[in-house]
């Protein structure tokens, strides 16, 4: 047989049934565009979850209040009144591997700045705060302790505060007000982003907490303990330092259970990498139900047509074809077909990630083991039902192809 | 010296509740330049015998020798070339490829032939195989625009285009009404002037006429084989014209235009 003549009856048994072409195609590109789509989403929460328990700081640990199961990632809660500033202030006394701690004390407040007001969380906070956390200022300064220790009217804004409230001009020795106190901005911090729990970190306001606890919230006890400890090493000693020194404290008896909570960061990781692991795989599993729905999709197309392709294998045989020219004019059918359907796939997959990561302002990753799993399944998926009764039409008599019905 | 010869040739169906025995042992000679018709009533073994001749189906036993060679110890390849470059097959159901034009669809043998020929070559062969049955105007149309005469002469073009010793035709006329199945014959009986060997089953005797030979069936045996006098078709057409326009005139008092009436249902490959 000639052997341009091959490509070129592949390409007109696909131009002439466009039908079959195109939905064969489709059921790749969904499936290969679902697979790249779910699993981008999945990898990219995973890394994100990564980075954020990165951004929590250096060497962590969080005190909560009350007894609380671990894996509960929320920083959120709070619900106990068992943590004081002096069991923080103790903490960092008293116990020689804590480095600094910082009672926390959160409150919703509009916030206002000339005729403009926004929403946000303030959050009291010691002057060691941005140190725990591994916070840069992008300018002015930090409270001190000085601030702190005679409660002054002074805060340390996030990006979106300048964004929205200032709306981008420098707002360092200006003055905002919360329930008409008046803060005047000393610092601004740099940008930080998401947070685990998908807010936005740059939405806040820092004042110190002894003016927090006293002019902005009305509460008594800290919902967090930030501790800051000395090292990597010196986690676990501390930790038990802090746990003894706390129920001591809280006087309680040896059959009591602990007021508190006590999360290092690699707990608070491990919580997190635990929930995102789950969600990946929740994404992945999606992701082979479109593969495999897909497949379905292809194999349907495919064995609809079994008959009149039969027929035709059956003609072409007749007409004197070769078993070989026939199948190789199927494979190249099912191999353009599997080629445009995966790039058509990743396309699609790599678009619908974009889209779907700029919309729900989820990071994405492409991964291109995904992209390789999903062409390769697809494309086995359409070689098989392509190929697969062609092969077999190719080896009966010619009469009995011709006749099929 | 034959062209073919058979010799107990039986063909044996197997179901899986019954073995119909379609050929019970047909010794048949065709000499070179011959037109035989195979006649013979609906289920006396005609396609059967038409498909072995065609190397489309294998005899359970016997032999089949074209010209001088034994078709039994043939290759699948060498019977893929038998069929691409020896022979010609007509079907009853034309079995041209659905949406594919009347070129393409004549193209199609040329493009399995082992020599490669170019591209024009293909092109201008195929064009002129369409233009030899009369359908060089139609050569884009395809099979559902086209009337099933012109269906079938797109077929006796794609039998042709590889200029092949044999043309067999299983029923050409089957499907037609009697002015194109004229146009058939008078096609048919001019290839066979040009020195081709044809075989050609049909179940009426008035298509048998345009025959030199006749072999009949009957249960798979062959019951008489006799040379006729052969009918020229090309006369028996102009004398149908005639005699429909002489019908259309007395009807209308016009000259009525005679068009071929496009049958309705596509017959798909
Ligand atoms: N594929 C087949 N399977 C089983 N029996 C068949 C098959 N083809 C034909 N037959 C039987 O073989 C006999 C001859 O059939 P066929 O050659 O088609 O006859 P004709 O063309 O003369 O009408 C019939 O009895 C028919 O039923
Ligand atoms: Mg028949």
């Amino acid at each position: 047989m000639k052997w341009s003549a091959v490509p070129y009856v592949a390409v007109r048994a696909l131009t002439k049934n466009t039908m079959r072409t195109v939905l064969t195609a489709l059921g790749i590109i969904i499936g290969v565009g679902a697979v790249i789509t779910m699993v981008g989403l999945g990898q990219g929460a995973a890394a994100e979850v990564e980075e954020q328990v990165n951004r929590l700081g250096q060497n962590v640990v969080l005190v909560f209040p009350g007894e609380r199961q671990l894996g509960g990632v929320s920083i959120g809660g709070g619900s106990a009144n068992t943590l004081t500033v002096e069991d923080a202030l103790a903490l960092q006394e008293e116990i020689p591997e804590v480095v600094a701690a910082s009672p926390e004390v959160r409150s919703q407040r509009v916030i206002v700045h000339g005729n403009r007001n926004w929403h946000t969380r303030v959050y009291g906070q010691s002057a060691d705060y941005l140190q725990i956390r591994q916070w840069p200022l992008e300018s002015g300064e930090m409270f001190t302790h000085e601030h702190v220790g005679r409660a002054a009217l002074v805060a340390v804004v996030g990006q979106t505060i300048v964004e929205e409230l200032f709306e981008g001009a420098d707002p360092i020795g200006q003055t905002i007000r919360v329930r008409g106190l008046p803060l005047e901005v000393i610092g601004v911090l740099s940008r930080k982003g998401m947070s685990l729990m998908g807010s936005v970190q740059d939405d806040i306001v820092i004042i110190p907490y002894t003016t927090g606890f006293q002019r902005v919230s009305g509460r008594t006890h800290a919902m967090v303990i930030n501790v800051q400890v000395y090292n990597q090493e010196s986690m676990g000693i501390a930790r038990a330092k802090m746990e003894d020194l706390l129920r001591e404290r809280h006087r309680l008896a040896p059959d009591q259970p602990n007021d508190f909570t006590i999360q290092t960061q690699e707990e608070v990781a491990q919580a997190a990498t635990e929930t995102s692991r789950v969600m990946t795989w929740l994404l992945a599993s999606i992701a082979g139900i479109s593969l495999f729905v897909g497949g379905i999709g292809i194999m349907n197309v495919m064995l609809v047509s079994v008959t009149e392709r039969t027929r035709e294998v059956g003609l072409r045989l007749a007409v004197g074809a070769r078993g070989p020219d026939v199948l190789l004019q199927f494979l190249i059918e099912a191999v353009i077909l599997c080629v445009l359907g995966g790039i058509g796939g990743i396309v699609f997959g790599i678009l619908s990630t974009e889209v779907i990561a700029r919309y729900a302002g989820w990071p994405a990753l492409f991964s291109v083991e995904a992209m390789i799993v999903a062409v390769s399944v697809s494309a086995a998926v359409g070689l098989f039902f392509g190929f697969y009764p062609a092969w077999k039409a190719s080896r009966l008599d010619p009469i009995v192809a011709l006749r099929r019905e | 010296m034959p062209i073919i010869e058979l010799e107990e040739i039986t063909r044996i169906y197997r179901t899986s509740a019954v073995a119909v025995e379609a050929l019970k042992g047909i010794d048949l000679e065709v000499k070179e330049r011959d037109f035989l018709a195979i006649m013979g009533p609906s289920g006396s073994g005609k396609s059967t015998l038409m498909n072995i001749l065609g190397c489309l189906d294998k005899p359970t036993s016997g032999s089949y020798r074209l010209d001088e060679e034994d078709v039994s110890k043939f290759s699948r390849n060498r019977l893929a070339r038998t069929r691409n470059q020896a022979l010609g097959f007509v079907f009853q159901s034309f079995h041209l490829l659905p949406r594919t034009t009347a070129l393409e669809n004549v193209e199609l043998p040329l493009l399995y032939r082992e020599e490669g020929l170019s591209w024009k070559e293909i092109h201008r062969r195929a064009r002129e195989a369409l233009e030899s049955v009369g359908l060089g105007d139609r050569l884009d149309h395809t099979p559902n625009q086209l009337s099933g005469g012109q269906k079938q002469r797109v077929a006796v073009a794609r039998a042709l285009v590889t200029r092949p010793r044999v043309l067999l035709a299983d029923e050409p006329t089957g499907n037609l009404d009697t002015r194109t199945s004229l146009e058939i014959m008078d096609i048919v009986q001019r290839l066979n002037d040009d020195g081709l060997t044809i075989l050609m089953v049909t179940h009426e005797s008035e298509v048998a006429r345009f025959a030199e030979r006749v072999v009949t069936l009957r249960d798979g045996l062959i019951e008489s084989d006799e040379r006729t006098e052969s009918l020229s078709a090309r006369r028996e057409l102009e004398r149908w014209l005639a005699q429909a326009e002489s019908k259309a005139d007395q009807r209308t008092r016009k000259s009525a235009e005679l068009k071929e009436v496009p049958e309705a249902e596509e017959v798909a490959i």
